[in-house]
């Protein structure tokens, strides 16, 4: 996947997204290395969600979305027209707000992305379950229920396996949209934990509301305010030395 | 009497009213349904169950009625469903806010609207003349079908518009199709709605009359119908025959047959509410 | 995108567009054939002359006494439906526990469950010897009973649909009313019904288009006897029970009284077609109004 060290994991060059007239994100460029955690924070409808969603082509879907800009995942133009929307996604997985599983049973969800593919061998199945489950560190709660529905599990333990579901396609980014904020404490705590052990071998978006949050879990750290990149760095720097008035405003608290 | 006495009184003597109108329809159904089994329990037995028509009420039977309706039930179903939930998903998944899909929506409701025996008229020129299908189970069933292709799109439609949008989301991000997701998500997660409203829409189907009566299908069939290009009757158009009949005989006949209409009826409802039943309980998000 | 997903969308496609082909259908059928009925009988003499005998050697194709004796089995359908199905819609929305609603509901639904025809038996073997009790010099064949059978049928179309647009009148409009003390009678006629007007309209003008192509009750129940009449104790025809009528008959092919079944077709299809559009019209107006 990262065949060059030196050349950036996620390059995003002036991007402007449009819903019909309203212009949600406004000329945004940034760089991402691999194998890094990168938190985007700011208040409610200041387009970070949709920014987030650009890496895997989700505003697609957006009956009026209009972009400006290019977004390039290893060096790859994501929005080129050779580009199957469905083999990116495949490399590009996404975790959702609220737990999302399918009313399927746990080993269903997690062999769905496969399946899909067209890949149903019995033996394979198991093996990427099992080795998915283990990295979302879910695998010893649940090892012995695989055939219970995805929906009698709580709901930290649903969005664990949301992140299982999504890393056994084997991605190299995975898109986080708020993964914790529909969760208590104790199982926000796992979550994070998990984003810090999956670090080593992904790169990792993630949108958060809680500030406390991305400095906790990323590594750099992107503001943004009404559809513009207010600010972006380490997540250090950022927290304790913000070099922009907006960004200081938010993050003690002024407004958000 | 002061004004707040005379309204509470306004008040209560409403609500018996209302009482009494809600036990109207009520009322008339069960002395409707106890008329019924009074004067057709004791005529249903087997020979009532397999004997053709006659000229005489106490030889007549059901059993050229009873095949065409379990016929003109099959072929409607293998007809309408397919087209039914396909044009249901298109609509909603598909062709969203697209000035066709306006056009298509609109049309849908004007079809639920247009009386059956309009389709009978449509399905007598197209079907039996234009297509040369004669008065047969094919035309007929045909004809049915169309009739019932709008409740089909419509309880397809509000099924899947049920299913929540983080679920499709859930499995586009895992880079599945639209059609992977509708296949493999979507519709396991409407079918008992959509089995539902499939039920229901049949059920309509096999108490139809009047289309069938223009299409020509006949009151008098002394054959059992073997393919669907045979000519045919139905339980409803047996009936029909039998209440226009001058004699008492055909009368209790009539009310025989209208047991077993109703039992197939009451049993398709049975089994429509049952299903979503289970499907509301099994089914929480 | 793939190429599968392009074929499986466009036969999706296919099969919503057989909707627009079945409206093209009737609409082409009924027109085309109507067209070449009224090149031999004039639209002046189809709408003023008053009587109606494609059938007999005199022939007559005056349309009014198929059109009074669908208007009055209609007229006396909604007499019926309309003050029974509102009551059970304001009722069950205002009066009703809801373990009751919930058992009330499901039963009425059964009501509009049952085949026309086996409401055809009730109306012709019981309401109407019933009625010739009360009304001795009733016909066998007569437009009251049918009305009648066909109102109970269409109580639950009228109490459903009226619910649902009482259903939708805010609860602040209910709680003001309350709030000023007004009984729940005063709360449903004076304030919810009238907010819910227009809703009401809409699912009675549906239960009329309903009730004017009603077919099987009436053709066994009111009679074969077109007839310019008001009069609910005679016998009369309506179009849907002359096109039944003319369908069990050996009327040949082509011939001109095979084609007033395309005539009367018509005249049924664009009364329906003008009432649905003015309910959907209301409806969609009622529902902006609270959204």
């Amino acid at each position: 996947m990262k065949d060059n060290k030196n050349s950036y994991k996620l390059q995003v060059k002036n991007i402007n997204v449009y819903y019909g007239h309203n212009k949600v994100l406004k000329n945004v460029s940034m760089h991402i290395e691999a194998n890094t955690v990168t938190a985007f924070i700011g208040p409610s409808g200041c387009g970070k969600s949709t920014y987030l969603r650009l890496f895997n082509r989700m505003n697609d879907y957006i009956g009026n979305f209009r972009k400006e800009g290019d977004v390039f995942i290893d060096g790859r133009n994501i929005y080129d027209k050779k580009i199957e929307v469905e083999e990116l996604r495949k490399t590009v997985g996404m975790v959702f707000q609220k737990p999302n599983p399918f009313p399927k049973t746990i080993y269903e969800n997690i062999a769905y992305g496969l399946r899909i593919q067209g890949i149903n061998k019995k033996n394979l199945l198991d093996e990427v379950v099992e080795h998915s489950l283990k990295q979302a560190v879910l695998w010893d709660e649940v090892k012995d229920e695989l055939k219970k529905s995805a929906l009698e599990l709580s709901g930290g333990q649903q969005q664990r396996l949301c992140i299982a579901r999504a890393l056994a396609v084997e991605p190299s980014v995975i898109l986080m949209d708020e993964p914790a904020s529909a969760l208590d404490p104790i199982s926000t705590s796992k979550i994070e934990e998990l984003i810090f052990e999956l670090k080593k071998n992904y790169t990792i978006l993630i949108v958060t509301h809680n500030m406390h949050q991305a400095g906790r879990v990323s590594d750099k750290t992107g503001f943004f305010y009404l559809g513009e990149l207010i600010e972006f760095g380490d997540t250090k720097e950022l927290f304790t030395n913000p070099s922009n008035e907006r960004t200081e405003n938010y993050i003690t608290g002024r407004f958000g | 009497m002061n004004n707040a006495l005379k309204n509470r009184l306004i008040d209560r003597v409403f609500k018996y009213f209302a009482i009494l109108s809600t036990l109207f329809g009520l009322v008339m159904l069960f002395i409707f349904l106890i008329d019924i089994l009074n004067q057709g329990l004791s005529r249903i037995d087997w020979s009532f169950i397999t004997s053709l028509p006659s000229r005489f009420p106490g030889k007549s039977g059901i059993l050229t009625a009873l095949t065409g309706t379990i016929w003109v039930f099959l072929l409607t179903t293998i007809i309408s469903v397919p087209i039914g939930v396909a044009a249901g998903i298109y609509l909603e998944e598909y062709g969203k806010k697209s000035r066709m899909a306006n056009i298509l929506e609109i049309n849908i409701s004007n079809l639920a609207g247009v009386p059956s025996i309009i389709y009978g008229i449509l399905g007598l020129e197209i079907f039996v003349r234009i297509m040369d299908l004669g008065a047969s189970l094919l035309a007929g069933s045909l004809t049915l079908a169309l009739l019932i292709l709008p409740i089909i799109i419509v309880a397809t439609r509000e099924a899947v518009r049920a299913v929540p949008k983080t679920i499709k989301e859930a499995s586009y991000a895992l880079g599945a199709t639209k059609w992977q997701t509708i296949w493999r998500q979507v519709l396991p997660v409407s079918s008992g709605n959509i089995i539902t409203g499939i039920i229901l829409a049949l059920s309509r189907a096999i108490g139809e009359t009047a289309p069938l009566i223009v299409i020509g299908a006949l009151a008098y069939v002394p054959f059992v119908a073997r393919t669907p290009m045979d000519e045919f009757t139905v339980l409803p158009i047996q009936i029909f025959n039998w209440i226009s009949r001058p004699q008492k005989g055909f009368i209790i006949n009539a009310a025989s047959a209208i047991i077993i209409l109703l039992a197939f009826v009451f049993i398709m409802n049975g089994i429509a509410v049952y299903i979503r039943y289970r499907t509301q309980k099994k089914i929480k998000w | 995108m793939k190429i599968s997903e392009k074929i499986i969308e466009k036969g999706l496609w296919l099969s919503a567009f057989i909707t627009v082909v079945t409206t093209v259908g009737i609409i082409w059928v009924l027109f085309s054939e109507s067209f070449t009925f009224f090149r031999e009988v004039s639209l002046v003499d189809f709408f003023t002359d008053t009587q109606w005998t494609p059938l007999f050697t005199k022939k007559h194709f005056g349309i009014l006494p198929l059109l009074t004796g669908t208007l009055l089995t209609t007229v006396i359908a909604i007499a019926v439906a309309l003050p029974v199905g509102l009551t059970i819609a304001v009722y069950l929305n205002e009066y009703a526990p809801k373990n009751l609603t919930r058992v009330v509901k499901p039963l009425l639904e059964v009501l509009a469950a049952i085949p026309t025809v086996v409401y055809g038996f009730f109306a012709l073997i019981v309401v109407t010897p019933f009625l010739q009790g009360i009304f001795p010099g009733m016909a066998g064949f007569n437009a009251l009973s049918p009305g009648i059978v066909m109102g109970i049928m269409i109580i639950p179309f009228v109490s459903s649909l009226s619910e649902d647009a009482l259903r939708a009148v805010p609860n602040s409009l209910r709680e003001a009313s309350y709030g000023i003390g007004s009984t729940r009678f005063q709360t449903a006629f004076k304030v919810l019904v009238p907010a819910a007007a227009s809703g009401i309209i809409a699912s009675v003008i549906l239960a009329i288009s309903r009730a004017i192509g009603e077919t099987m009750i009436v053709a066994i129940a009111a009679g074969q006897q077109p007839r310019l009449t008001l009069n609910p104790m005679v016998p009369i025809e309506t179009i849907t029970a002359y096109i039944v009528q003319v369908s069990l008959g050996d009327v040949p092919h082509g011939s001109l009284e095979y084609k007033t079944i395309f005539a009367a077709g018509l005249m049924l299809f664009m009364l329906t077609f003008v009432l649905n559009n003015i309910s959907f019209w209301i409806n969609r107006r009622f529902r902006q109004q609270y959204e």
